[in-house]
Formats: C-alpha cells, structure tokens, sequence
C-alpha cells in the first residue's frame, strides 16, 4: 500500500529559523592562509584525549602524528603545518575546561607539502579500514566530533541494512556541507565506497534538505552506475539534521528511545566527514584541516575556507576583518553552536562554522516571564518531549524524575523549545544542565 | 498579551457603541481595578510590578466583557479585585493560576450579586450616551435599584419564556446581553486577529463551539419543541466570548492537541447541560472553570508519545 502513503518524507514538529545560507552558499571553498603558530589541543574529539608523542623543540613535517590515539575511543592528532613544536601547555578550550596542546610553530616559506602514506585499499576488510579511519583522526566533522570508527563499529548479532549519509546541514548560516556536496562529488562517492565496505551496508542514501537542490542534482550526475546509491531531497525543516531525524524521514522508521540509529539498522554519516574519508584514506593521510563556513553580520570577508585544525580564532577573525563591534561568537551555528567565552582558543576537527554578531544584532538577555503553558515548545520538540513539564521541574531541581519519567537523557539539545518560547524561557540550558547532573549523578552511584 | 487587548478592542468598542456610557465605565473600572490590584500586589510583595506584561489589563477586560452593562461599578470593583487578587496572585501570578482568572471574578459576582448581575439593560437606548442608569452609580455596599430600562437577554427569554430570538440579530448583536458577549461576528473577528498571530489555540474555540453545535443538535434533533436550535445555542449568550477569549487561556488549559480538544468538549458538553437542565439560563463560566480544575489532570493524562517509545508514559 505504499502509492497510498502521502506522508510528507520529513519528521513530526521541528521548527523554521531563517536560513541565512544565501550569504555564503555561492562562495567556493578557499584555502585559508597558514598562521605563523598553531595550537592544538590533544581533545578535539568526544573520548580519551590523545596520547602525546613529540617533544618540546622537535621539528615535525606535515602530517607527522603529534598524538596517537589512546583507546578504541580516541583517535590521533597530525601536524597540520610543518615547523617545531615550540611549547606543550593546557590551552583553553571550546567547552571552557583546560586540555593539553601543543603549540607549534610553522616553517616560514615552506612547501607543506604532505608526504604519502600507507593507504588503505578499498578491497580491505572492515576492520582494516576502521583502523585506517581512527589512524586518519577522523570524527564526526558535522559538529559532535564524535571518533567516526566507533561508530562505524556494528555491534555483535546486529547488522547495517543502509547507510545514510547526512547533507542535510540544518543548522541557520552554515554552508560547508553544501559547498563540499558541489565541490568534492569524487571524494563522497569514495567514501562511500570505503562506509559500504567496513559496514555491510547494502544501500546508501544521501539526504540533502530541498535549500540544497543544485548540490542533489550534482551528486546525482556524478554518481557512478552500478552503485547502490540513492540521493534523496527532503522538506527543509530544523533539526533534520539530527541522526534520529534524518532516519525518520528517509526510511520512516524511529530509532528507540536511549538506542542507536543500528537498532533500525542503519549508520549515519556526515557528508564532509565522508568526503573527508575518500579524500585521505586513498593516500593514508590524517587530518590537517577542516571546511569552515564563516560568516555572520561581524564579518567582511564571509566564505568558505580550508582552515589548518589549530588555527587560533583571534588570527582567523583577523584575517576575514571582523568588525570592532562584535560581541558575539558562535562555534558552529547559532541553534547547536557555542558562543564563544574566550577567543584565545582554535579551531579544530569539530568546528563547522564560525558565526560572527556584533553589538547591532545582540539584543542582550531578553526578560525571561514565567511559563505560560502555550505549549509551542511540546508542538516544536523533534522528539514530542514535554519540555515545559521539563523546564518547571528544572527549576525545582526534581532532575531525577525529569530523566526516568520525563525522557531527559533524550533530548540531544537542538533548541527549538527555546526557539520557540514566548517567554523567552532559555529551556535548552536547563536541559544540557540537567543532564550533565544527571549523568554526574549516575557516574557516581556507579564509581 | 497586548496583542489579546487589541483583539478585544472592536469587542469593547461595540459594547460601548450599543450600551453607551454605562459600558464604558463599567470597562473602565473593571480593568482599572484589575490593573491597580497587580500593581498594588506585586509592590506589596516586594516583587518588580507585572502590569507592563498587559495580562492584568486582560483579566479586567474580559472581567469587564462579561457583566452586564449597568451593572453597578462598585461591584464591578470589587470583581476585578477578586479576579487579580484571588484568581491570579495567590496562586503565584501569572504561569500559575488554576482557573481563568476573570472567570474567578465573575463567579464571585454570580454568588455575591445574584440580582444585580441578571440585570440587562436594553441595547441601542436613544439616552446611552448622556445619561448614566441608577444602576451604575449604586452607591458602594447598596443594592441597586431595578431601573424601567431592562430587556431580557436571549437566554433568559427562552428559558423562562420559550421565545426565540433570530439568528441574524444575535450574530450582529442587536441584542440585550452581558457587555462584551452580543455581537458575535466582532468576537469572532477578534479570534481570528488571536488565531493568525498564533497566539491561539484554534483547537480550544472549535472543540468548544462544535461539541455545543453537536451535542444541542442531537437534544434539538430528539425535541426541538422543547430544546433550542443548535444555531441559537452557538450564537446566545457568553458562549462565543467564553470559547473564543476564555476557554483559550493558555495557563488554565491543556498544553497537547488531543488534551485541549478534549478539555473544549467539556466545556461544550457542560454548557448544553447547565442551559438545558440547569437552574441557571447560562452555563459557560462554570464550564470554563471546571474544565480549568480538569485542565492538569488531561495534562497528566495525555502526554505526547516520545519519539522512540512504543506508548505513551503510563503515570
């Protein structure tokens, strides 16, 4: 009965923020310039922080691995310039804790080139080409920096019927995914191919958001035959770009409640993430640079640029003519990015995009009213929580109950309740508090 | 909430157009005290005054809207005081009241001035606009007294006397009622302004006026010798005012679609109920603010399914 089924191939609620891609959506990626010093935190992704294995005053080529990777969930740290290691010290990060970095110093008028590795062969068995993929630092490139080979990892006695990979970039002013779906068709379809190889996968979709059309119907035409690929385009809607969501709008299907996307059987990757893969597995490199939409009203020079991971912002904002006036920052967009607390620290694997307002646009904090129980955050929450049940019991710290009754540990903190607020009640903040308790609590009922 | 006055701006309009001076003191003292009250409250309790959010202004609007329009301004008061003071402060302000507080107010009325709030002047009077009634200008902790003037509002008519007022006349208004509550097309209009800034709930007003439509249509299919067309049902007394800019409250209602569907039927059911079989020819308030006291309860009731969950949270 399927040519009876007119539902719109999309999820239930989400929320409609203006889009702002039309500023930087035309503009190609560029090659940022090198800054005269990096400094490189050893966490960039989500797991162990990586294991250091140069020292102070070293000299390191392009590439070289700086850190290696501590653990199944960690990945390695490569050089993204040539030049020496010039101090290892706690550097600031995006999150506001410490974490070792390495600060290193780039050879003026070098080459920086990339020297050859081992690459890893498309015939390869999964598990060689997880390792190639953890060996390559690669992790979540969408925003979560999560290392991308665990979840490649299909558990025991489950197996991946589709792979999806994600374009949806959901997400208000970003366009890296969209520039690399136009840009780097090749390194998609290789990439897919080495996703297919390590998961079993017996079919893919691409899923791009209907803002991103050219993208689809460039991907399209550049797929090669034979391949189990399909590009699918979808209604654009926030936050499609979820995991959870994408699932349920191109395959109908809901991913259990505290289970992963394998639980219906299927993985979900970042389309730069995988262009990322079928860019540098071929010649066994790491990662050294990243995509990174910059944009907003606080900038001159709006765009798309390759950035070397390390890159300080200050140096960043400096070259693309910030404004003097800018008052706010956010890493990655402004419904799932930060804002910025210290411009003292870098980008790294995990930056999508940097989004930039000055005094203008910030109205400063809007008076929060009470709860009025109008019910616009429940008809915008992706995941039909009851986020103003949720929100009354924040404020009576009943976190306990917000988690085993009120599904807390589900929300993935997309914003949209906030959004939507006419209270202004910042929701998403009670929540990401919450359930940092929440787990805290946990961690140590257990230990 | 500005926006829910200019919505009842060509409401209050009207009434004071059809009624005269009588109607637009009467407005005036209603949301004046309601205004005064919060102000007064909030410095009392050392707490930044919330008048500025414009929901006290409502409260005495809507307080306002629904007496009738000589009804004597002291009460009037000592209503909009009630409403703010116990509908809305007690319970915390504004987020946490329990019942539409304006109804709280009126109900308070109902018991306390069972005479003077059954009351109806005639509309369209050729002296509304230069004389005031006695009956306004009761002097405070007086009864009035019954003024020549009075015309009896669709309801009480066809309760107690089996007439039927036409249905053309009670969609314009030119009729005698409670203030705000004749002229339905302007209250409609007003839900409509509500609706498309979204700051409505369309499912509240629909479920409302369609289980009345449906349930007084299934009594008047049975009867219509004894019971009232449905259309009459739609168009009479505060229903329109009640389902369009009281049921709609959005503390005292339900936060899911199913819920406040649900909690509109109950209000349309126990309307029909009250005006068919109850001592009273009118039966919206009450309706309201029992389907107020059920509204956290739907609310624990129908929780939305969780994305992931096979069924819904069994409390």
């Amino acid at each position: 009965m399927r040519f009876l089924n007119f539902r719109q191939r999309t999820f239930k609620h989400g929320i409609h923020p203006p889009e702002h891609k039309s500023e930087t959506n035309g503009l190609p990626i560029r090659q940022f310039p090198f800054p005269p010093l990096i400094i490189l935190p050893l966490s960039q992704h989500i797991g162990a922080p990586a294991t250091l294995v140069v020292r102070e005053g070293q000299e390191v080529t392009r590439g070289e691995v700086l850190a290696e990777a501590n653990g199944f969930v960690s990945v390695p740290v490569h050089a993204p310039v040539s030049g020496t290691v010039r101090k290892i010290a706690n550097v600031p990060t995006l999150k506001g804790q410490m974490s070792t970095g390495i600060y290193l110093e780039a050879f003026p008028y070098d080459s920086q080139e990339v020297p050859e590795g081992i690459p890893v062969p498309l015939t390869a068995s999964p598990e060689e080409i997880l390792q190639g993929i953890q060996n390559a630092g690669i992790v979540g490139l969408g925003g979560a920096a999560f290392p991308t080979h665990v979840k490649l990892k299909i558990p025991d006695g489950k197996h991946c019927e589709v792979l999806i990979i994600n374009g949806i970039e959901c997400e208000p002013y970003l366009t890296t995914d969209h520039r690399v779906m136009l840009e780097q068709a090749d390194d998609i379809v290789m990439g897919i191919r080495y996703l297919m190889q390590a998961t079993g996968a017996k079919r893919t979709i691409i899923g791009i958001e209907a803002n991103k059309q050219d993208a689809a119907d460039h991907l399209r035409a550049q797929l090669p035959t034979g391949l189990p690929i399909t590009v699918e385009v979808v209604p654009v809607k926030y936050p499609q770009g979820s995991e959870k969501m994408l699932i349920t709008a191109l395959l109908g299907k809901e991913v259990p409640s505290g289970g992963l996307p394998i639980d219906v059987q299927a993985v979900v990757v970042n389309v730069a993430t995988t262009a990322e893969m079928g860019r540098l597995l071929p010649h066994g490199r790491g990662i050294q640079e990243r995509v990174v939409t910059i944009t907003g009203p606080g900038v001159s020079k709006k765009g798309n640029y390759r950035i070397p991971v390390g890159t300080p912002l200050r140096y960043v904002l400096e070259k693309v003519g910030a404004a003097d006036n800018i008052s706010e920052v956010y890493m990655g967009g402004p419904m799932m990015g930060v804002a910025v607390s210290n411009l003292d620290i870098s980008i790294v694997k995990g930056t999508s995009g940097i989004v930039v307002f000055t005094e203008k646009e910030v109205k400063g904090q809007e008076k929060v009213y009470p709860c009025i129980k109008c019910g616009a955050c429940v008809d915008a929450c992706p995941l039909s929580l009851n986020p103003s049940k949720l929100g009354i019991l924040a404020k009576f710290e009943a976190y306990d109950k917000m988690a085993e009754e009120f599904h807390l540990m589900d929300c993935f903190e997309c914003g949209s309740c906030s959004y939507v607020c006419p209270s202004h009640i910042p929701l998403v903040q009670y929540f990401r508090l919450s359930k940092s308790i929440v787990r805290k609590r946990k961690t140590g009922a257990n230990g | 909430m500005l926006h829910v006055v200019l919505a009842l701006l060509p409401v209050a309009g009207f009434a004071v157009f059809s009624f005269g001076l009588n109607a637009l003191l009467l407005l005036l003292t209603t949301t004046g005290a309601a205004v005064l009250t919060e102000h007064l409250l909030c410095r009392w309790a050392s707490k930044e005054s919330t008048i500025s959010d414009w929901s006290a202004a409502v409260t005495g609007l809507l307080l306002g809207l629904t007496l009738p329009p000589i009804f004597p301004l002291w009460m009037a008061f000592v209503g909009g005081v009630i409403a703010i003071a116990l509908g809305k402060f007690i319970f915390g302000g504004l987020g946490y009241n329990v019942f539409n507080p304006a109804l709280v107010g009126r109900a308070v009325l109902q018991a306390a001035f069972p005479v003077a709030i059954t009351t109806w002047s005639a509309s369209f009077l050729p002296e509304r606009f230069g004389e005031l009634s006695s009956s306004t200008l009761t002097f405070p902790f007086m009864t009035p007294t019954v003024d020549a003037i009075t015309g009896a509002t669709p309801l009480s008519a066809f309760k107690f006397e089996q007439i039927t007022t036409n249905t053309q006349e009670l969609a314009l208004g030119l009729i005698s009622g409670s203030t705000g509550e004749t002229c339905a097309a302007l209250i409609i209009l007003g839900g409509l302004y509500l609706i498309a800034r979204n700051m409505m709930n369309w499912r509240i007003p629909v479920a409302v006026l369609g289980s009345v439509f449906l349930f007084s249509g299934i009594l008047y299919g049975i009867d219509p010798e004894i019971y009232p067309s449905p259309i009459f049902m739609l168009f009479s007394g505060g229903l329109m005012l009640g389902a369009i800019f009281m049921a709609t409250d959005m503390v005292a209602s339900p936060l899911t679609s199913l819920g406040v569907v649900i909690y509109g039927s109950i209000i349309g059911i126990l309307t029909v109920i009250i005006r068919v079989w109850g001592g009273l020819p009118e039966g919206v308030m009450y309706a309201i603010l029992l389907a107020n006291a059920i509204s956290p309860h739907i609310d624990h009731w129908i929780q939305p399914r969780v994305y992931g969950t096979t069924k819904s949270k069994t409390p």
